[in-house]
This record gives structure tokens, C-alpha cells and sequence, in this order.
């Protein structure tokens, strides 16, 4: 599904990422972890197609090819998701009109019809009950007044909505209480199948306890340092990421 | 022959054809000429016409007074009104009151004409009282237009009496001259606890020149609640001078919106003056132009007495190499202790050419007072459209939405839902997207 080979990428002369190697398959779950200011939020954005960001080496491969060229809206197309870290206020956009919008923008760039609206009240329905969404808070403007939980299981509705074959979770789960991380939990997990994939970025094990990762990474001044099994995550959270910086300078 | 000139010479075949009237209204038309006379158009020497230049409206022969009559069917025009409501309209085709297009009433408030104002003994108790006394004498656009007022609207909303349905004032012009230059005078006067709703709106039917240079004074008495919607959304060859002046007294509350998406060139002087306590104005503005069109906003609040509030916040956001100016000036006199005045301009350019100048002004003379401005001029987010596209929505549309989303909080205070929905509409039609739904 996404292939990333020595992927370099940095801001105004600044390198970020310094080397990147990740292979991410259908049906896998990936979590990648690092102190921060690693470049964890560094490489979702670049994998979603921020373009603020210069790729100076290296390649990322959307099955098999390769996506340097996508706009940001074109890999969403392709089914790249990324829940972001901050969710931008969009006041006087609602919740529900965007979702619309997000979903009929990508069937009109598949030359498919509009969603019928009886189908999208159906989804949008479906899947507010799933992440247990009031139905004012839908009507509501995108993000605005929103506290943070809401903002991140807002994310996670929208994902649920647009279904993607990626979908990338930049901490997602802070800001979450223990309750509103089960319910996105859950949303994440019903997304699972053996025909898309998932990155998980967080600092905590706990949410790793509710999607299980079948590879974790660690991030580490823009290079993956270790990767390892969901073990590798219960052993971050006893020992801290001191020891693999200092590995990783050894 | 100058335009200056020709004014000048037109106005002595007007005065013969008009002097019928009443003679208070002989002598401003006449003091009115003289001013003008004597001031003519402000050029850009004129510290408020800085950024402002008329110099290629004047430059056209206009036709100062048509006198042919046309007609307008319905069907062609209906979109320029608010049609999903009822409403009163006063409506004007090249200056002239159209009968067929209008719903004026006499039923306890006179929504009807300036003419018939300007000439019967009815109307002369509140034409000598209020006709002038708001428009600022030494104004020289202000003076040309007292000169050769001859129609418009007039509305007397006497005591306690809630207006059901809002006013649409319109003026259509037909292009059967190559240039016009139009001249309407509004008069609104909304007596003591009274409550009625305006939308004015100034289209050109065709792509021949238009000018107009238009009055209105609104006297808000106490208690009173005006609510003013200036729809500007004009074609490229029609340009307009909105000279609005506000009279407000004790405990009345005036609020005009104004939204500009149209036109060559337009420039709204709007004057608020305070005169009584606990008064409240807002004036609120989106602006939203390109190619190389010119929106300048020249707002006053007067605060005069105590307790009073102001709210002053306009949008602008410019593309291609279009202009935009906003000149705010507040002044608090030193017996108007305790004003809140609030003033915020924020801009975004959309294209390098573009440009905005921005200058708030403020005298305050009293010392308790609350004063707060502010103006801002930026780019859009880039965080913000990376997230839209993120989503699949295209650059455009996600533009576009950031755009709106923006301006928004300026309809938060608009009162008629089917004016908000028409202003969405056109926001969506000038920022060019399609949406799905009507933003
Ligand atoms: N837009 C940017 N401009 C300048 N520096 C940036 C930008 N984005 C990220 N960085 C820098 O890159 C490094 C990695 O940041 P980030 O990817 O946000 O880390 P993480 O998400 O792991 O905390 C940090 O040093 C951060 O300051
Ligand atoms: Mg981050």
C-alpha cells in the first residue's frame, strides 16, 4: 500500500526527515512513536502532500506508484486520510456541509454522481451513532468553540466517512478521556480490513492497548531508529526513549 | 464641455422645470448648487479622496436627466430582488418610479416617493423637519445630489408601529442612454419605538455607463430599531457614490450592512451621528472584488452623548489587481463619557496586485471612554487550506471556503434569513464555486 524509501524532506534549507524506510502493507496497523520534535507530524504532512514541505530525496510509492506530483486533494482521492494533530476552524461551514462537500468532491474527481442525499443522511447517521456524535453538534461550524476531544473524534468522523485505504492518526489520542479514546478506538478499528491500512501516531501506549499495532516504529531526529512488535511500545512506556537516543547516537 | 459644467447648466433648465415647489426646498436645492459650484468633485488632493480617484468616471457625457420612460418586465429582473419573502418595493427605472414593479403603501406608514414628498402639502410637516437636515451641507457629492433631488424613496414609519414585511428599495437602469448619471434621494424617518427592515440595491441592466451619486438620511427617534442592507453587486461599467447619513436619538439602534462584490468603482461615505444616550450603531461591510474593480468604505461614527455604542467590522477580500480602501474615523466627544467604540478592518489579498489601504481614525475628546480598532491584512492560511485539500476538497474550492469563512461572522448579525442566504449565494458566485450546498 505505501512504500517510503529514503525519504528526506525539510523546510527552507532545514532538514526534517533524514532517511526514512517504511513499508506499510493492506491490512496492517502501524504505530510510530518519538519524542517530540522528531518528525513524526513532519512525515504525515509529507505523505498527505503539504507542500510547504520540499522532499529533497526519496520516494513515496501509493501502491506502487509514485505520488510526488499529487496535490494534497489528489492523494486524498487515492484514499490518503490524515487525522491532524490540530484540526483547522472553519466557522460558518458545518460539520455535516463539509463532510458532504469532502465526500462529493472525491466522487466528482472519480467522475462518479453526487452521494443521493437519502444515502449520505443514511452514512452521516450511521456513522455519528458509531463515534456516538450528537446530531447538533453536526450542525455546528467545523472545529469552532470545539474542545479538543471533540475536535479529534470530529477527525475521526470524517475518516469514517470517507473511509480511506490509509489513514494516518497524528496523536490522536490526546486530549482524549479514557471513555472518548474507546469510542475512536472502536471507530478506527471498524475501518480495518485486510484491504486498507493504518499508521498511529501517539506518545502513549494506551492507545495501543485499543488498536493493536502490528508494527511499532521509533522516530528519532527524522529517522526511524527501531522498529520492533507491539511489544517494542509496552517497553517505550516502562523505559522512556532515552535509552533509544542513545542507542541511535551509539 | 466638463461634466462640472454641464451640471451646472442642467441645473438652471431643472429649476425652471421644478420651481413650482415649495420654497424651503428652492432655497437648499439653491444653496445645495452653490456649494457644489464652488467645491466641485473632490479630487485626490482631498485627504478623504486619497485613494479614491474619479477622474475616469468624469471623463463620460452624460446624460444628466432621462427623460425616456422604459419598462421592465418582472420575469427579467426578478432575480436582483429578495423574491422568497414578502416585501414593500419602491422601484426606480433610469430615476424614474416605477409603478408596475412597486408595492408602496399608505396603511398607517407611507412607504412610497420622494416626488410625491417633495411636492405635496401632506408630507411638508416632516419634509421641513427632517429633508437636509442629516446630509452634511458642505459635501460636495452630497450638494450635487440636494441640487437635482427630484425622486427616490420616502418612508415614514410614525410611533410604535412594527414594519412586518422589509423594504426593497431598487433602482434599475436600462442603458438607453450610452451614460447615465443618476441622482436618487431617500428619506427615511422612523418615529418613536418603531422597527422596519431596508434593502437597497442599484442595478445596471446593461453594459453602458452608469453613474450614480445617491442620498439617503434615516432618522432613527428614540427607542427606534433601523436595520439597513446595501446590496452592491453591480456590473463592471456601473459605478456609485453611496452617500448614507444617519441621525440616531436616545436608545435607538441602526445597523447597516453593506456588501460590495460589484461595480467599477463604489464608495460608501456612511455617517453616523449620536444624538441622545445609550444610542447604538453597527455598521458591518464584506467586501469581495477582482479584475480591476474599486471598493472604498469612508465610515464616521459622531459619538455626541454619553453611554453610546459603536461597532464597526468590514471584510475585504481582494483579487486580481482590484483596490479597496477603508477610512474609519471615530470621534468621541468630551462629553461622551462612557463610549464603546469597537472598529476592526481585516483584509485578505488574494493576488500580489491587489491592494487595500487601510487607515482607522480616532479624535477622542472624553476620558472614560472604551475605544478599540484594529486592521489586519493577510493571506490565507496555508495550514488551514492544506487541511480542506487534505480532505479531497480541490484548491478552489477549499480556497473558497476559507474565503467565506472568513467573512462569515459579518452575517451573524444579519436579521432576514432569505438576505443571508441570498449574500451566500453570491459570495459562492463571486468566489466562482460550486459547493453542493449554499454556503
Ligand atoms: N513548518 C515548519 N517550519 C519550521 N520548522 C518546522 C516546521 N514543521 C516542523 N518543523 C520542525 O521540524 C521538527 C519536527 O517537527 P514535527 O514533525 O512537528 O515533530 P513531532 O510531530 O514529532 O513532534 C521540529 O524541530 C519542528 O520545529
Ligand atoms: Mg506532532
Amino acid at each position: 500500500m505505501l512504500h517510503i524509501k529514503n525519504l528526506h524532506a525539510g523546510i527552507e534549507e532545514k532538514g526534517i526527515l533524514r532517511g526514512i524506510n517504511l513499508e506499510v502493507k493492506a491490512g496492517e496497523v502501524h504505530a510510530i512513536m518519538g519524542p517530540n520534535g522528531s518528525g513524526k507530524s513532519t512525515l504525515s504532512s509529507v505523505i498527505a502532500g503539504k507542500e510547504e514541505y520540499e522532499v529533497t530525496d526519496g520516494e513515496i510509492f501509493l501502491n506502487g506508484e509514485n505520488i510526488e506530483e499529487l496535490g494534497p486533494e489528489e492523494r486524498a482521492h487515492e484514499g490518503v486520510f490524515l487525522s491532524f494533530q490540530y484540526p483547522v476552524e472553519i466557522p460558518g461551514v458545518s460539520v455535516t456541509n463539509f463532510v458532504k462537500t469532502a465526500i462529493n468532491e472525491t466522487r466528482k474527481a472519480k467522475g462518479l454522481e453526487d452521494m443521493p442525499a437519502s444515502e449520505m443522511l443514511k452514512k452521516i447517521r450511521e456513522k455519528a451513532e458509531l463515534l456516538e456524535i450528537d446530531r447538533r453538534f453536526l450542525s455546528r461550524s467545523l472545529n469552532e468553540g470545539f474542545s479538543g476531544g471533540e475536535k479529534k473524534r470530529n477527525e475521526i468522523f470524517q475518516m469514517a466517512m470517507l473511509e480511506p485505504k490509509l489513514a494516518i492518526l497524528d496523536e490522536t489520542d490526546s486530549g482524549l478521556d479514557i471513555d472518548a479514546l474507546r469510542i475512536v478506538a472502536n471507530g478506527v478499528n471498524k475501518l480495518r480490513s485486510k484491504d486498507n491500512a493504518v499508521i498511529v501516531i501517539t506518545h502513549y501506549q494506551r492507545l495501543l492497548d485499543y488498536i493493536v499495532p502490528d508494527f511499532v516504529h521509533v522516530l528519532h531526529n527524522g529517522k526511524i531508529v527501531k522498529s520492533g512488535t507491539k511489544e517494542l511500545a509496552l517497553e517505550l512506556e516502562e523505559k522512556g526513549y532515552d535509552w533509544i537516543k542513545q542507542e541511535a547516537t551509539i | 464641455m466638463e461634466l462640472k459644467d454641464k451640471l451646472l447648466s442642467s441645473f438652471m433648465v431643472f429649476e425652471d422645470r421644478v420651481n413650482h415647489q415649495s420654497k424651503n426646498i428652492n432655497e437648499i436645492r439653491n444653496t445645495a448648487i452653490k456649494n457644489f459650484q464652488q467645491k466641485g468633485f473632490p479630487t485626490k488632493k482631498d485627504e478623504d479622496w486619497k485613494y479614491t480617484s474619479l477622474n475616469a468616471l468624469l471623463k463620460h457625457d452624460y446624460t444628466i436627466s432621462p427623460q425616456q420612460e422604459s419598462a421592465i418586465e418582472f420575469k427579467d429582473v426578478k432575480k436582483y430582488f429578495i423574491h422568497d419573502i414578502d416585501t414593500y418595493k419602491i422601484v426606480f427605472i433610469d430615476g424614474k418610479y416605477s409603478s408596475f414593479l412597486s408595492e408602496t403603501t399608505h396603511d398607517g406608514i407611507d412607504v412610497c416617493l420622494m416626488s410625491s414628498a417633495l411636492n405635496k402639502p401632506k408630507y411638508k410637516i416632516i419634509m421641513d423637519s427632517y429633508y437636509n437636515k442629516a446630509a452634511k451641507a458642505d459635501h460636495s457629492l452630497t450638494s450635487l445630489n440636494t441640487a437635482f433631488a427630484s425622486e427616490g424613496a420616502y418612508i415614514h414609519i410614525p410611533r410604535n408601529k412594527v414594519v412586518e414585511k422589509p423594504i426593497q428599495i431598487v433602482h434599475f437602469s436600462t442603458g438607453n442612454e450610452t451614460s447615465v448619471m443618476l441622482q436618487p434621494r431617500n428619506l427615511i424617518v422612523v418615529d418613536e419605538n418603531s422597527h422596519v427592515q431596508i434593502i437597497e440595491r442599484h442595478q445596471s441592466l446593461t453594459s453602458n455607463v452608469v453613474l450614480t451619486n445617491s442620498v439617503t438620511e434615516v432618522f432613527a427617534n428614540k427607542r427606534a430599531i433601523v436595520d439597513y442592507y446595501k446590496i452592491q453587486n453591480d456590473n463592471q461599467e456601473a459605478s456609485l457614490i453611496d452617500n448614507t447619513f444617519i441621525s440616531q436619538k436616545q436608545s435607538s439602534n441602526v445597523s447597516v450592512h453593506t456588501f460590495s462584490f460589484g461595480g467599477k468603482l463604489i464608495r460608501n461615505n456612511l455617517q453616523f451621528f449620536q444624538r441622545g444616550e445609550r444610542i447604538d450603531s453597527t455598521m458591518k461591510g464584506i467586501t469581495i472584488i477582482g479584475d480591476k474593480q474599486h471598493v472604498d468604505h469612508n465610515t464616521l461614527v459622531h459619538h455626541i452623548e454619553p453611554n453610546c455604542e459603536s461597532h464597526q467590522d468590514y471584510k475585504g477580500i481582494f483579487g486580481d489587481r482590484s483596490t479597496g480602501v477603508f477610512n474609519g474615523k471615530v470621534v468621541v466627544e468630551k462629553e461622551a463619557q462612557k463610549t464603546n467604540a469597537f472598529q476592526a478592518n481585516n483584509n485578505i489579498l488574494v493576488d500580489d496586485k491587489a491592494t487595500i489601504n487601510t487607515k482607522p481614525q480616532l479624535e477622542i475628546f472624553a476620558d472614560d471612554v472604551k475605544c478599540s480598532h484594529g486592521c489586519t491584512i493577510g493571506q490565507l492560511d496555508k495550514d488551514a487550506l492544506f487541511y480542506l485539500r487534505s480532505r479531497g476538497i480541490p484548491e478552489k474550492e477549499a480556497k473558497a471556503l476559507l474565503m467565506y469563512a472568513f467573512a462569515n461572522n459579518v452575517l451573524e448579525s444579519v436579521k432576514i434569513n432569505a438576505i443571508k442566504t441570498r449574500i451566500n449565494k453570491l459570495i459562492a458566485q463571486k468566489l466562482g464555486v460550486n459547493l453542493g450546498f449554499d454556503l
